[in-house]
């Protein structure tokens, strides 16, 4: 029974990890999915949304709610605002060239970060920090199924916005085929510049769910590169397969570090990422796609 | 504007174009032949390790500008380069032969990882080497009985038919000549059916596929020499740092290395070996006006990786060809003038491309 219940904690901690490399792997996937474009600074945007909301909410005292949703409203707009005056310049130029492009953005932000910041870490008062529920006998922290809950709500609300409203059929279309989308008179431009903020304020949101865990600092872009095995296993191209492949990343990751020895935890992610690339690159939940020349 | 004409198979064969890019090379290889003698101690190290740069940056310029396979992992190479030669030579073993082998075993490890994840288009092939840097990073840490872990260990003096490599003056000769090697390898390579392979498959997989290249093996192959060149550089490089400690082999390493190829002009060895002296120049840049620049801003921690990425944003921004291409842009003014238009450099307007089915 012990044993048990040691199992299902590691379960939720390693879900409510996964989830937060399921969101940064759904930004990922957002922007994959309309423009093509691999956003290699995700995690650092991640971290200024971070960083903006402990300015808000600890720095100016606002409360927690409001602060967040500001935060994540202010990185949104950071984001459009990345697309429309950098990112669209590169349409059309080599894949490496736009991963070069956000790579070296990321090192950008990463010391702009540090300049208005500090490198040391910081945190703010949430309504989940240091609290356990007793769930059965189980007791979960209230952080890690803030988590959880909170990636679940935004599924919901990304699942209605996508299938239900105008403008997000209209990204759906955009991203299934440009041309035939400019045809029916989609602004284009302006809803990829519009599926960047909402990255942005995905990946806002993954560093405020994350901040009761671990602190805010200036390094903690450096998650994406974990995120990238769970986008890998959704296939790069699916929404509900990334958060899975978080999940399950979250839950190997968990599982390695209470059964194996010391140092297998930090490569596990990076082994299960090349496992799938070399077994199944188009992943769990892949389309079928050829082409035409 | 200069012609050349062609009157006998020779000058098809040659690798330089005229009479005066020889005199020019030739010059170039005086002073660099000459360059300790001149220069103090100092300048001398700084340009062995712009070579040994050089040596990876040429390597990467096969793999990314002429072949167009991306990779974010070549520390990964140049540490396994590195540790190889580094062992083998407290075994005992002479360094004229540890430098080949941890040539030829970095690029076995190359194609080891090259085969199954050269299946995978530009974008993936980035993630999966991200990912395979990263793993070797942590088995440098933690192979403690091989690598010494943390504290790392002191790299043991190569010895070349007796003569003890010990000083910034060994380190640049010996880098000289491997990037010296490597450059005649490379030149020679891309004139050679398996370049021209390498370039086929840069400009359309698929149209390669259909002119009959095999892709997986000329993929692999662009990859294990990639990777085996890298390792050489690795090998010197151990002998340039002496001390081999696992935190050399981050990601921003490989950032580097494809600042260089990006920042030199895709496409170009040249732009490899200017690409190289770039990065190599910009820290020693920084440490000269450090304490010039104002509100303190040559003080901040993360100032070069910073300036790498923004260098990098703006040379893909505003100038894809790079240094380079600026060299060939201000050769040809001058040829032309007065001639040049405006619309000469403009670029095309461009449309998203899809990659997502090849």
């Amino acid at each position: 029974m012990e044993d048990a219940a040691r199992i299902l904690q590691l379960v939720v901690n390693g879900a409510a990890a996964g989830c937060i490399y399921g969101l940064i792997a759904l930004g990922f996937v957002l922007i994959y999915k309309a423009t093509e474009m691999v956003n290699f600074a995700q995690g650092d945007i991640m971290m200024l949304g971070g960083f903006v909301a402990f300015s808000l909410i600890a720095q100016w005292g606002l409360p927690y709610w409001l602060g967040a949703l500001l935060a994540i409203v202010i990185t949104a707009a950071f984001g459009y605002l990345l697309d429309a005056f950098v990112l669209r310049r590169v349409i059309g130029q080599p894949q490496f060239a736009v991963v070069m492009l956000t790579l070296g953005l990321g090192f950008i932000f990463r010391a702009v970060a540090g300049i208005t910041w500090g490198y040391d870490s910081v945190g703010f008062n949430t309504p989940f920090t240091n609290r356990t529920i007793n769930v059965g006998g189980l007791i979960l922290g209230a952080d890690n199924l803030s988590i959880i809950v909170g990636t679940v709500l935004l599924c919901l609300v990304l699942y209605v916005f996508f299938s239900k409203t105008r403008l997000g059929v209209a990204m759906q279309a955009a991203s299934q085929n440009q041309l035939a989308a400019y045809y029916m008179g989609i602004p284009v431009r302006r809803i990829f510049s519009l599926i960047w903020a909402i990255s942005a304020g995905v990946a806002c949101l993954a560093g405020i769910l994350l901040s009761p865990v671990s602190m805010i600092d200036v390094n903690m872009g450096s998650l994406a590169i974990k995120s990238f095995a769970a986008a890998v296993i959704g296939g790069f191209g699916s929404i509900p397969g990334c958060l899975v492949g978080g999940v399950l990343v979250g839950i190997v990751e968990q599982f390695a570090g209470y059964k194996l020895p010391a140092g297998f935890q930090e490569v596990t992610s990076n082994v299960v990422l090349l496992l799938m690339l070399i077994v199944r690159p188009q992943g769990l939940f892949a389309e079928r796609m050829g082409k035409r020349v | 504007m200069r012609h050349f004409f062609r009157t006998d198979y020779r000058q098809d064969l040659s690798l330089y174009r005229s009479n005066s890019e020889r005199v020019w090379y030739a010059i170039l290889a005086v002073l660099l032949l000459a360059g300790p003698q001149i220069l103090g101690e100092f300048y001398v190290g700084e340009l062995g390790g712009l070579f040994i740069f050089a040596i990876a940056g040429v390597a990467l310029m096969l793999l990314v500008g002429y072949t167009g396979l991306i990779s974010l992992g070549h520390a990964a190479f140049l540490g396994i380069g590195a540790y190889v030669n580094a062992v083998l030579l407290k075994q005992g073993v002479p360094f004229l032969i540890t430098l080949p082998v941890a040539g030829l075993f970095t690029a076995l490890c190359g194609a080891a990882i090259g085969r199954p994840t050269l299946r995978m288009s530009g974008l993936y092939l980035a993630i999966a080497t991200l990912a395979f840097g990263s793993i070797v990073g942590t088995v440098f840490q933690k192979w403690e009985s091989v690598t010494g872990g943390f504290d790392g260990f002191a790299v043991p003096t190569p010895y070349i038919f007796g003569i003890a490599i010990d000083n910034t003056t060994g380190i640049y000769y010996t880098s000289l000549a491997v990037l010296v090697f490597v450059l005649w390898v490379s030149a020679n390579l891309l004139r050679s059916p398996i370049g021209r392979a390498m370039v086929a498959i840069r400009d359309s997989e698929v149209s390669a596929q259909s002119m009959g290249i095999n892709l997986a093996r000329y993929k692999t192959l662009a990859f294990a020499i990639s990777a085996g060149m890298t390792g050489l550089a690795g090998a010197l490089f151990a002998h340039y740092v002496r001390f081999l400690a696992p935190d050399a082999f981050d990601v921003l390493l490989s950032v580097q290395f494809i600042t260089i190829v990006f920042v030199g002009g895709l496409g170009s060895l040249r732009g490899a070996i200017l690409g190289a002296a770039f990065v190599r120049l910009l820290p020693q840049f920084i440490a000269i006006v450090r304490d010039e620049l104002p509100f303190g801003i040559g003080r901040l921690p993360g100032l070069e990786p910073s300036l790498f990425g923004l260098v990098l944003v703006l040379v893909i921004l505003f100038q894809p060809g790079g240094l380079n291409g600026m060299w060939l842009k201000s050769k040809a003014w001058f040829q032309e003038f007065p001639f040049k238009r405006q619309t000469s450099y403009r670029r095309q307007k461009s449309y998203a491309k899809s990659e997502r089915l090849r």
